[in-house]
């Protein structure tokens, strides 16, 4: 298998026809992890529901290759087939599936027929990541994410990243909403799957996440772009100081994207 | 173009087709007054739904000598009985004609009477008389006429005073002829007796224009309990009329869980009467639309008795350029004091094309009662549609999956272990 690779050159996005992303550039590769930081409304969550191709989102320009493949001509299905995963910011509640059918659906949506996961194994699989996550064995049998509250729902994008091991999965505000014992599980979970198979983007506002997965870039957005790249003591210097002093280096006065003053 | 409705059958035809099955006289003059009524009876009116140019009244009325052996039908009809241990007591008809027939003795012993409606007329003849056409009346419409005067055959259930049959009572109708299917149920339970009858639809002609008018009647005595099971699947060449209708005499029960999956243009009604005071019913229907079939369907229920109780789950998913009208009606009549009527209708569209109407409809002519109502009716989530897709699940699978889960609250809830996976199977095949 092959280390993966995400480039994003030049893009831009639009929701409703206002522009979000403005020319935006990044490259993550299998074993690195990435995190994107900045304030609310800085375009974030748009990049990473525009990766993953969203339906409200508009790419107007620009590049993104996914393992050398064009991904903005994939239809959203076929963007995960390639091994892409977005750990959402606010899951859907889906009635009357369980969790357990959902994932093994999506295990062998990405099987021959015929070669379907067996139903011994895929409880075996979903057991030890459960007890990973530290999830109660009920969650299986409940309705995909109907009723969770904010914490269960994360720890579930979790275990779905963990069943069905994507080459590269981005975490959009993985970490809001979550205590400091769920979000040590949360980050044993990204810490479990590192490899260098494996690349992951770590969408957040805060460094604490940061304190339990070591990022290898650290990225401060704002105004729909990356405005400055750096290492993890990128990340420390803006848990210590915040982001005013980005702000003033760059002389930007209102760092938010697209919202009516 | 309108579809001529004037009546391609006359008195000599419908006197030489009840002379030629040996009815009585009874039967025959039922038959020749219903054709009467049927020349001047007006057609039935289903809200919002308009069905003047569908065809109710031009068709082929009797299949002609193709009648299998048992062993001759396809898997699809035998896998509905199940293996010989589980048919236990069924009864399967073939285009008109019984080919398979099983009854245990145990249940015979209780003094329990199961056939086709033709024997059942010839050897019940009493019974039959008593409750031929008294749930459904013959001049209600011109199809009902219609029906009374061409019936073919159907399934006739007795069940004596005080006996609880555990085991279900089956019955499967199947057509493959371009004739019309013109079946008639009735099932007469007597005091504080119980009794669970399943029947299974299905028809394989997908062009000919065909018609399938339907009646069951079901009459539950003081105390009783009737738990009736329907999936319908009758063909795209079919054009049907159902009226499912039951009358619960006092502190009895009657459950109804119908599948409603035909693929041609359907007009369904399913009318309960609580007639006694304590009277309960209640009915939960599921129903997928899909291609450019048009439906209407009634669930309503009459509280007439003090303390009656009756409630109505019906959730429907439309596919395709299909459209269904869903009408709930709760009708608490003057004196049904301390009653209870409560109905929820759910429907999901597909696609821009599809179209649904759910009408939840009260009406209340008593102070002492309570009643309740509840419907939705929705496009399917694309952000729902994102999220399944998002882990690779592809739209049809991602569809699939969704309105499995729309279903799910109400197949779940099915009385019968049999209705539930027969619901799921047939789900399963309209959503691929």
């Amino acid at each position: 298998m092959s280390a993966p690779n995400l480039k994003i050159e030049d893009l831009r996005v639009s929701i409703e026809d206002k522009e979000i992303i403005k020319g935006l550039d990044l490259e993550i590769n299998g074993g690195e992890i990435h995190a994107i930081m900045g304030p609310n409304g800085t375009g974030k969550s748009t990049l990473s529901a525009a990766l993953m191709g969203h339906p409200k989102y508009e790419v107007t320009s620009g590049k993104v290759t996914f393992n050398g493949e064009d991904l903005l001509e994939m239809e959203v299905d076929e963007r995960a087939q390639a091994g892409l995963f977005l750990a959402m910011q606010y899951p859907s509640e889906v009635s009357g599936i369980t969790n357990a059918d959902f994932l093994r659906s999506a295990i062998n949506a990405k099987r021959e027929e015929g070669q379907e996961i067996s139903l011994m194994k895929f409880i075996r699989e979903l057991d030890k990541k459960m007890d990973t996550l530290e999830m109660d064995n009920t969650f299986a049998h409940r309705y995909l994410n109907e009723g969770f509250s904010g914490g269960e729902k994360k720890r579930n994008e979790i275990l779905q990243m963990m069943m069905l091991e994507p080459k590269l999965a981005i975490l959009d505000e993985i970490d809001s909403g979550l205590d400091i014992d769920a979000l040590k599980v949360v980050a044993k979970g990204v810490n479990d799957m590192r490899s260098p198979d494996f690349g992951c983007l770590i969408i957040t506002h805060y460094q604490r996440l940061l304190n339990y997965i070591t990022p290898d870039r650290v990225h401060v957005m704002m105004q729909g772009r990356i405005v400055k790249s750096g290492g993890p003591e990128l990340a420390q210097r803006l848990e210590a100081e915040g982001y005013d002093w980005i702000k003033e280096e760059l002389g930007i006065k209102d760092e938010t994207v697209g919202q009516e003053a | 173009m309108s579809v001529d409705t004037s009546l391609r059958f006359d008195k000599d035809y419908v006197n030489g087709f009840s002379s030629s099955r040996q009815e009585p006289a009874w039967l025959q003059e039922l038959r020749l007054q219903a054709l009467e009524s049927a020349q001047n009876l007006p057609m039935p009116k289903p809200d919002k739904t308009k069905i003047d140019k569908w065809n109710f009244t031009d068709f082929k009325h009797e299949a002609t000598g193709n009648t299998v052996a048992f062993n001759d039908l396809p898997e699809e009809v035998k896998a509905l009985i199940g293996s010989e241990e589980e048919a236990k007591n069924v009864l399967v008809i073939h285009n008109g004609t019984p080919v398979f027939f099983a009854m245990e003795q145990s249940v015979k012993d209780q003094g329990v009477i199961y056939t086709d409606l033709l024997s059942a007329v010839k050897e019940h003849g009493d019974l039959v008389k008593k409750h031929m056409m008294k749930a459904v009346a013959v001049d209600e419409n011109r199809l009902t006429a219609l029906h009374a005067a061409l019936f073919v055959n159907g399934a006739f259930l007795y069940v004596p005073k005080n006996v609880e049959l555990t085991a279900p009572i089956q019955a499967v109708y199947y057509q493959d002829d371009e004739a019309a299917m013109f079946n008639h149920v009735i099932i007469a339970v007597e005091d504080n007796s119980s009794v669970t009858y399943v029947e299974n639809y299905l028809s394989t002609n997908e062009n000919t224009d065909s018609v399938a008018n339907i009646v069951s009647e079901v009459f539950a005595a003081s105390g009783s309990k009737v738990v009736y099971g329907a999936v319908d699947n009758l063909a795209k060449g079919m054009t049907t009329y159902v009226n499912r209708r039951g009358r619960a005499d006092r502190d009895a029960r009657i459950e109804w869980a119908l599948g409603q999956f035909n693929d041609g243009n359907t007009v369904s009604d399913n009318t309960t009467h609580l007639i006694g005071d304590g009277s309960f019913t209640d009915t939960k229907t599921v129903t997928i639309g899909r291609g450019d079939q048009k439906q209407n369907f009634v669930a309503q229920i009459f509280n007439h008795g003090k303390h009656s109780e009756g409630y109505i789950l019906t959730h429907g998913v439309m596919k395709d350029s299909a459209s269904s009208i869903f009408n709930g009606i709760t009708k608490i009549e003057h004196g049904a004091t301390k009653s209870h009527g409560e109905q929820t209708e759910r429907v999901l569209m597909l696609s821009e094309k599809a179209r649904g109407d759910a009408n939840p409809i009260l009406l209340i002519d008593e102070d002492d009662v309570t009643a309740g109502h509840a419907a939705s009716v929705g496009r399917i989530d694309p952000l729902q549609m994102f999220y399944l897709m998002s882990r690779g699940i592809s739209k049809v699978e991602a569809e699939r999956l969704i309105i499995h889960g729309f279903l799910a609250p109400v197949v779940s809830q099915m009385p019968l272990e049999s209705v539930k996976n027969r619901l799921v199977e047939v789900i399963e095949r309209k959503v691929r």
